[in-house]
């Protein structure tokens, strides 16, 4: 029998998983996660008194399905958890858990790697509590902690509110939402947004609660810096009639949407393609989530969707799957799949341009702002690489002579704002200064990880 | 149509820093690039500057080399982080230690100062040294560079002497054109000059084979990685002789480690990609001669392509064909420390019609008949590197 | 609201505010007793008795970690043993010992 691989316990990895053990095959799933939920639906530590029904509200019910899901198909499936996937090549994953390298053959592999923040660089964005807006509720659903007492959201992204909402429950002081895209967006967006009204007027709810409560909610903001020192001490930010204002806080949760993880689906041979309205480089994918011979993409690792999706395209690259095994396809529910796949993307798209990615912010950088945390690398550092005589005008080469995108991180964090950076100095379009390019290990791997050359059966 | 009295074809390190010293020389050139300058090998090998253990017929040219890399700050105004950091030669067993003492008679003889180390030296001057090692040699003159600095900043001095550097044009035409050459690329630029210098790595063949001649030259990746920052501790570069690792570490803390055998690379698809097997043996490898590192995280791996010959040296001189032709490719993955050596080299060629340096041994007239394989072949490359045109 | 009117005060930069039930934990970080929850991340421990996970290798400006969900790699400490890790992906366990400074380490 062949064998199936899902990289990611998320949504897409579990729902992925569920349809070939229906299909009776048993599939391993390697999940970085210590438990299943990936991110957004994430469990919480054993041992915590946390209310998700309460903090996942209206999500809360399919919180609770996919956890039971999983458990219900626990016994069916090889699952390997705090496993972390640092390798694709010739059809086997190379992976490490517990301080041990091991190879994981594969036969077809489904990746469902999921999302993180992304984020444009701020003057004052590296200091102690500062945190993405998705890693502030993380901590919150994992560990139930705050990032801080008194917190603004700042960026442009519909999870502000959510956030912002859940932090509120949580017993936070919300000093202010900030969101860097204008209210006129959003109703130029409205077209796509609704592809999905039920998910509009849930952001809409969550809005509304925001300002019952008494939360300043500022839209159309351009974000200034952080200051402090050595803490937050408040953010400086602009607001959209544009007179300076200075919020107190003493932390900030920060995100400009999310950003696939592309860095295994790369190294599996996937294609990229510039995506003007994410302005991301995406996976190439047929509507089921083919990207290669045997290499299925689902959930927001192939494309921001959100939850929804991320599970009806879990689905959709398993019976993809099968179907190329052979195996017999529901044609109705393929259908019904792809419809709800297609509907939800296109409100996501609807979503990039509601929360644009601050293109000017990247332009109106002091110089003197770190654009690469882990190398410590200013903006004004590329801008003279690239000004000097041949100079560098593609991402990769910039990073070769400035070092940015070089440090732990592989230039997850500040790839896409290198993009935009490199795409400004030069003055050409940013989908002609290329991305940076994934290598193994795609996370930190410590020396003393004996191969093991074991070949997990 | 653009004339030049010299056309460098490749913009790696061998092509800039001849522009430079034709540059310097008084000569008009044109470096044309298919890429961007020091993209290739030129811009990720190791930057080790290593004068031990190098082929015997190669110092005089090593020699002059590392006096041009020793006033790397003063001639181009850029230092590219060259540091005189000393190469420890490393022995885990008698046979090996006889190799480093080999080398280092070699070394001596060519004037070089070469310490012998002995295993209770190694333990007091550098304590994090694995137990295995039984000896080594130490030279205080060889040196590291940063490569990726390297030929963008040779190519910006050689720029401001006046030559025009042309990027992103890929030669496919060069032709014999009276007295001198003609010269045409895929962008639609035609120059003709009177000499050619062929430096375009990986890729030369064609431009040799177009003036009937040859080299069994094949592609090949030297596989490298690097940890995180962590203190800074390693002084010299470290290799061990066996070839199972090299080592240095940066000031800034990282540690770039390398292995053979090399890895197969692809200079069709400008591709060489880094098998994560070779990324846990190199870390095995490293751990072993330098346990303490063993914590330490590997964040990055890359590679580049590489044109080897089978007796592991390079081609470097007049053509046997075409007066007014100059090769230099085929560095085997020693290019970088010999790089400015050659560019002088060239330069002297050029101008001068002779050199002082020399370079027989590289003529490419030694593949007319049988070349002894170098037995590095054997233990150095992945699957049997097949010496023939790269597909 | 300030602080104290919220009813929380906390000597770092995180506040729990879910109760963590579970065996308590005893740990040192940079030679201080910190105590801790079976449960606990080592990130989520450090925050909530301080305001730096460790100073930057160029600078040496306090970071904090970042995405708090083992991508950004900002977090990493050293435990007494010489190893390495990603503070907010590991669990603590008792008795560990955490040094945010290498050099204090005495393993490199």
């Amino acid at each position: 029998m062949s064998k199936v691989v899902i990289v990611g316990g998320g949504p897409a990895g579990i729902r992925a998983a569920s349809v070939l053990v229906e299909a009776g095959l048993r599939p391993v799933l390697v999940d970085e996660g210590r438990r299943a939920g990936g991110q957004g639906y994430r469990a919480p530590a054993p041992n915590l008194d946390l209310d998700m029904k309460s903090l996942m509200g209206t999500e809360a019910d399919k919180y609770s399905r996919l956890h039971a899901l999983f458990a219900s198909m626990r016994e069916r499936i090889d699952y390997h958890h705090g496993t972390l996937v640092w390798g694709v090549h010739e059809r086997a994953l190379h992976t490490l858990a517990d301080g041990v390298a091991r190879t994981i053959p594969y036969d077809a592999l489904i990746l469902a790697t999921g999302a993180t923040d992304r984020i444009m660089p701020l003057p004052g964005w590296t200091l102690p509590g500062v945190f993405t807006l998705g890693g502030a509720q993380v901590i919150l659903k994992d560990q139930g902690c705050l990032i801080g007492n008194r917190v603004v959201f700042l960026g442009s992204s519909p999870l502000l509110f959510l956030a912002a909402l859940q932090y509120r429950k949580s017993g936070a002081s919300v000093a202010a939402v900030v969101d860097t895209t204008p209210l006129s967006a959003k109703l130029v967006a409205m077209r796509d947004l609704m592809a999905s009204p039920r998910t509009l007027a849930r952001g809409v709810m969550y809005r509304t609660a925001l300002r019952r409560a008494g939360v300043p909610l500022i839209d159309g903001a351009t974000a200034l810096g952080v200051h402090g020192k050595e803490r937050v001490e408040g953010v400086r930010i602009k607001d959209g009639r544009g007179h300076e204002r200075f919020i107190h806080c003493d932390a900030v949760a920060y995100g400009h949407g999310l950003k696939p993880e592309t860095q295994l689906a790369e190294l599996a041979g996937a294609h990229f393609r510039f995506d003007p309205v994410f302005r991301l480089w995406l996976p190439e994918t047929d509507t089921d989530g083919r990207a290669g011979p045997d290499l299925y993409l689902a959930g927001d690792g192939a494309t921001i969707g959100g939850a929804d999706a991320a599970e009806a395209s879990g689905a959709l690259a398993a019976h993809a799957l099968l179907a190329d095994m052979g195996r017999p396809s529901p044609e109705p529910e393929l259908a019904r799949l792809r419809r709800q796949v297609g509907r939800l993307r296109r409100f996501q798209r609807g979503l990039a341009r509601a929360f644009a990615w601050p293109v000017s912010q990247a332009a109106a950088l002091p110089d003197e702002t770190i654009a690469c945390r882990c190398e410590a690398v200013t903006v004004g550092e590329i801008r003279a690489a690239i000004q000097t005589p041949l100079g560098p005008r593609e991402v990769n080469r910039v990073k070769a002579l400035t070092r940015c995108g070089m440090g732990r991180c592989q230039g997850r964090f500040c790839g896409p704002a290198l993009q935009e950076i490199v795409s400004g100095a030069c003055g050409e379009p940013v989908a002609d200064v290329g991305r940076l390019r994934s290598q193994a290990p795609v996370k930190p791997i410590p020396l003393h990880a004996v191969s093991e050359l074991e070949q997990t059966r | 149509m653009k004339t030049a009295q010299v056309v460098i074809v490749g913009g790696g390190l061998i092509g800039t820093w001849s522009a430079f010293f034709l540059a310097k020389r008084g000569f008009q050139a044109i470096l044309i690039e298919k890429g961007v300058v020091g993209a290739q090998s030129s811009g990720v090998n190791f930057g080790n500057l290593r004068l031990q253990g190098r082929y015997p017929g190669q110092y005089p040219l090593s020699l002059r080399s590392q006096a041009i890399w020793e006033e790397i700050g003063s001639l181009i105004g850029d230092s590219c982080e060259f540091e005189k950091t000393g190469h420890l030669y490393v022995a885990t067993n008698e046979a090996e230690q006889e190799k480093l003492e080999q080398h280092a008679r070699v070394a001596e003889g060519h004037g070089l100062v070469i310490e012998r180390i002995d295993r209770t030296g190694l333990r007091r001057r550098w304590p994090w040294l694995g137990e295995e090692l039984q000896a080594a040699t130490y030279s205080a003159r060889d040196a590291t560079a940063n490569p990726r600095l390297v030929s963008p900043a040779v190519a910006r001095a050689a720029q401001r002497l006046g030559v025009e550097i042309v990027e992103h044009a890929c030669v496919h035409r060069v032709r014999k054109n009276g007295d001198g050459f003609t010269i045409e690329t895929d962008t639609g630029l035609t120059v003709n000059c009177a000499a050619v210098v062929n430096a375009a790595g990986a890729w030369a063949l064609s431009i040799a084979e177009a003036f009937g001649e040859t080299a069994p030259m094949f592609a090949a990746g030297p596989p490298q990685f690097v940890t995180e920052p962590i203190p800074y501790r390693v002084v010299p570069s470290v290799q061990a002789v066996s070839g199972s690792v090299i080592f240095r570490q940066i000031p800034r803390g990282n540690v770039i480690f390398a292995g053979y055998p090399r890895t197969v690379a692809d200079p069709v698809l400008n591709r060489a990609p880094v098998p994560p097997q070779k990324t846990l043996n190199g870390m095995r490898n490293l751990v072993r001669i330098a346990p303490f590192l063993k914590s330490a995280q590997v964040i990055r791996v890359w590679s580049g392509i590489e044109g080897y010959l089978p007796d592991m040296l390079p081609v470097i001189g007049e053509s046997e064909t075409t007066p007014g032709l100059f090769h230099a490719f085929g560095f085997c993955g020693h290019g970088f420390q010999v790089g400015p050596g050659v560019g002088a080299v060239l330069a002297d060629l050029i101008v001068d019609g002779r050199t002082d340096t020399s370079i027989a041994p590289f003529s490419i007239k030694r593949f007319e008949n049988d070349v002894q394989v170098s037995e590095k072949l054997a233990h150095e490359f992945d699957a049997p590197a097949s010496p023939g045109r790269p597909e | 609201m300030s602080d104290e009117a919220l009813g929380r005060v906390s000597k770092g930069q995180f506040v729990r505010v879910a109760t963590r039930r579970g065996a308590s934990l005893r740990l040192t970080v940079d030679g201080d007793p910190v105590e801790a929850v079976e449960g606990d991340s080592l990130l989520a421990v450090l925050m909530l008795n301080g305001r730096a996970v460790r100073h930057l290798e160029f600078g040496g400006e306090p970071r904090a970690g970042f995405c708090l969900m083992g991508a950004c790699q900002d977090c990493w400490v050293w435990l007494g043993d010489g190893e390495r890790v990603r503070a907010c992906t590991t669990l603590v366990a008792d008795g560990i010992t955490v040094w945010t400074d290498p050099r204090r380490s005495g393993h490199v």
